[in-house]
């Protein structure tokens, strides 16, 4: 069977409050190949989102064992860490979380700062992605120039910039009206058609059918997890890594 | 990837334009300070090692003691107690390379319709090589010159500015006190002395000229002072005892009575001035180096309220792969940018302060490339040196507290 692109086994998470310590994660077990489209669900504060950001490598798990793409992730270092999710993992967060003081090509070009790439070819790629989100126009506006959907998708290109295996999107429709969610899902269902594995937060249910698999937290623990079969998981299912 | 960061940086300062200002502000004035003081100290000792050479080195002065006539006792150097014959006893001892005998007075000196006062120096030509004092113009008189007392003269540059203007002096004849001299020669400008007399306002005449037609001594072959040169500074103190010892005995002065001379250390005199001079002008680069550190922590506070404020977006660039050095780098380069931007402004208007200082009152003022140079290195070492730690702070923030930072 091929190696998962993602494997968590009893993954737990606690947080240190002044009331003491909870545990927001309970021994979430999880797997996931590479191509694969999944989308999470669960009530506001199951711990879905301290769930994404220990997948970003931007959290770690009070214990259990993560394995991306056969690395152990809690042996890397710092460094090894930022070079993960500067080229393996593209993050869109819900608050979008552009540099506002920065044009959109700066923005979407920002990753390949981090990963040396020359300004010539790191201003060709953004503009690239920006075109491929239908914002070929607007490449030397601010954010505060555009509208939230608009945002959303500079996002997304920034996510793609540096070809990330992963994607991971906690909540990225949460702020957005159901015409610019459903744009943003037919950019999400492209990319997995491109082959790009995405996990994709979300509480909405039509915007979870995009995905080929649901999985559903409460309380810190995945209740349930089914497959709808597209497309996209049929292909990945034969296409091991 | 650094000329980005640089971007960075420059886009950061522009983002809050009053607030950098400020904050450059502070290392401008600081580095301005610094220099212009710096520029001032090394004027001061600047000017000083210059009167040191032109006084000569290694040396001692003679002076006669004072008498006492009816319980009134004069000052020092008025007792008639040192000959020529002294001059020449002290020229045989060990370590002494040149001496001249000095007879000294004031006069007043006519050249057609103008006249002057100045003080008259009577001595031998040993007293210019002493004094390494050249001449600009003409020659100096000769042995045998002093031998027959010749009314001949080496005038400075003040008193043929105020007796002969454009007229060039050279083998005109001029009156002190009455007598006719020939103007053999023009001496080169010296300047202020340490005690700030213009030693331009001189005239030297051959000693034994002075001292018949001139001074007019109570007793023949008597001098104010003998200055005395020793070969090296290692024998001063052993030229200053055997002085002591031979007058002592020349004079038959009894061990243990009053002496009716002195000798004083010149150059001990004058390395305690130098000495002072470096003092102040350390004490001023001191007080200034105080408002570059005060401008340094400036840049520190600055920085950690710009650290504070940009948490988020550290927050951002962490989660999209930049690494602990990437954000340290950033905020460094920063706080660098803006102490090196400062210092370039301060340095101009440092140097533009002390030519300014030297126009308006005339003191030398010394702009070396060291003081720049060092003024340039303390600026940027005070950048990393103050922007280090915000840096690091912003650095080692842990990315998904930064991304929740509101
Ligand atoms: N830094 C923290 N310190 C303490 N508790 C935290 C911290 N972060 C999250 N929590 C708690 O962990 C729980 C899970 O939070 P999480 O953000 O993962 O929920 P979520 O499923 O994403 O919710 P939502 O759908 O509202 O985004 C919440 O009860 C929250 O209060
Ligand atoms: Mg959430």
């Amino acid at each position: 069977m091929a190696q998962s692109l993602v494997l968590v086994s009893d993954l737990h998470k606690d947080y240190q409050t002044a009331a003491g310590a909870i545990t927001v994660l309970k021994q979430v077990n999880f797997s996931m190949d590479a191509g694969d489209f999944v989308a999470i669900m669960g009530p506001s504060g199951s711990g879905k989102s301290t769930f994404m950001n220990i997948l970003g490598c931007l959290d770690k798990p009070t214990s259990g064992q993560y394995t991306l793409d056969g690395h152990q992730v809690a042996n890397l270092s710092g460094n090894a860490l930022a070079q993960i999710r500067n080229q393996t993992i593209g993050f869109v967060f819900q608050g979008f979380n552009l540099l506002s003081r920065v044009s959109l090509l700066d923005n979407v070009a920002l990753p390949l700062v981090y990963s040396g790439v020359n300004k010539s070819e790191r201003q060709a790629r953004a503009k690239v992605l920006l075109e491929k989100v239908g914002l070929g126009q607007y490449i030397n506006s601010l954010p505060n120039q555009i509208s939230g959907g608009q945002q959303q998708r500079v996002a997304i290109a920034r996510a793609l910039v540096n070809h990330p295996r992963l994607i991971l999107a906690d909540e990225p429709t949460g702020n957005l009206d159901s015409k610019t969610s459903e744009d943003i899902m037919t950019l999400f269902s492209e990319l997995n058609a491109d082959g790009i594995t995405i996990v994709l937060v979300t509480h909405e249910s039509d915007i979870a059918a995009y995905a080929s698999r649901q999985i559903r937290f409460l309380d810190g623990r995945i209740v349930q997890d089914t497959r709808s079969k597209t497309i996209a998981s049929i292909a990945s299912a034969k296409e091991p890594d | 990837m650094f000329s980005a960061m640089l971007g960075e940086a420059w886009r950061a300062m522009g983002a809050n334009r009053l607030r950098t200002f400020l904050t450059m502000l502070g290392m401008v004035i600081g580095v301005g300070a610094v220099v212009l003081m710096m520029a001032i100290g090394q004027g001061a000792q600047e000017s000083v090692k210059q009167s040191i050479n032109a006084m000569g080195s290694n040396l001692f002065i003679v002076l006669s003691g004072s008498f006492t006539a009816s319980g009134a006792r004069s000052g020092s150097g008025n007792a008639s107690s040192l000959t020529v014959i002294d001059a020449n006893a002290i020229s045989e001892l060990d370590g002494v390379s040149n001496v001249a005998p000095i007879s000294m007075g004031n006069a007043q000196v006519v050249f057609g319709n103008n006249n002057w006062a100045t003080s008259i120096i009577g001595t031998t030509p040993a007293y210019l090589e002493i004094r390494v004092w050249d001449l600009e113009d003409g020659y100096v008189f000769s042995e045998s010159d002093m031998r027959s007392a010749t009314r001949v003269a080496l005038i400075g540059k003040t008193v043929v500015d105020n007796i002969f203007g454009d007229i060039n002096p050279i083998g005109k004849t001029i009156r002190i006190k009455q007598n006719p001299f020939v103007v053999l020669g023009v001496l080169k400008s010296k300047g202020q002395s340490l005690d700030g007399r213009d030693q331009d306002d001189t005239i030297i005449i051959p000693l034994t000229t002075a001292q018949r037609k001139i001074l007019g001594n109570r007793f023949a072959g008597s001098v104010r002072q003998i200055m005395v040169q020793a070969n090296t500074p290692e024998v001063m103190t052993m030229v200053e005892q055997n002085i002591n010892g031979l007058l002592n005995q020349r004079h038959n002065i009894r061990e243990g009575a009053d002496s009716d001379f002195f000798v004083r250390n010149l150059t001990a005199v004058a390395n305690s001035a130098a000495e002072t001079t470096r003092t102040m002008s350390l004490l001023l680069g001191a007080i200034a180096s105080v408002s570059l550190l005060v401008g340094g922590i400036g840049i520190m506070n600055i920085m950690l309220v710009s650290v504070t404020e940009r948490t988020r977006e550290i927050g951002i660039r962490m989660a999209i792969g930049a690494r602990e050095r990437d954000i340290l780098l950033q905020f460094l380069l920063e706080a660098i940018v803006i102490s090196v931007i400062g210092c370039l402004i301060g340095l101009f208007l440092g140097i533009t302060g002390a030519m300014l200082v030297n126009k308006l009152t005339q003191a030398a003022v010394v702009i070396s490339g060291n003081s720049v140079m060092i003024a340039f290195a303390v600026a940027a070492s005070v950048g990393i040196f103050f922007g280090f730690y915000p840096a690091r702070k912003a650095a080692r923030l842990n990315p998904i507290e930064a991304l929740r930072y509101q």
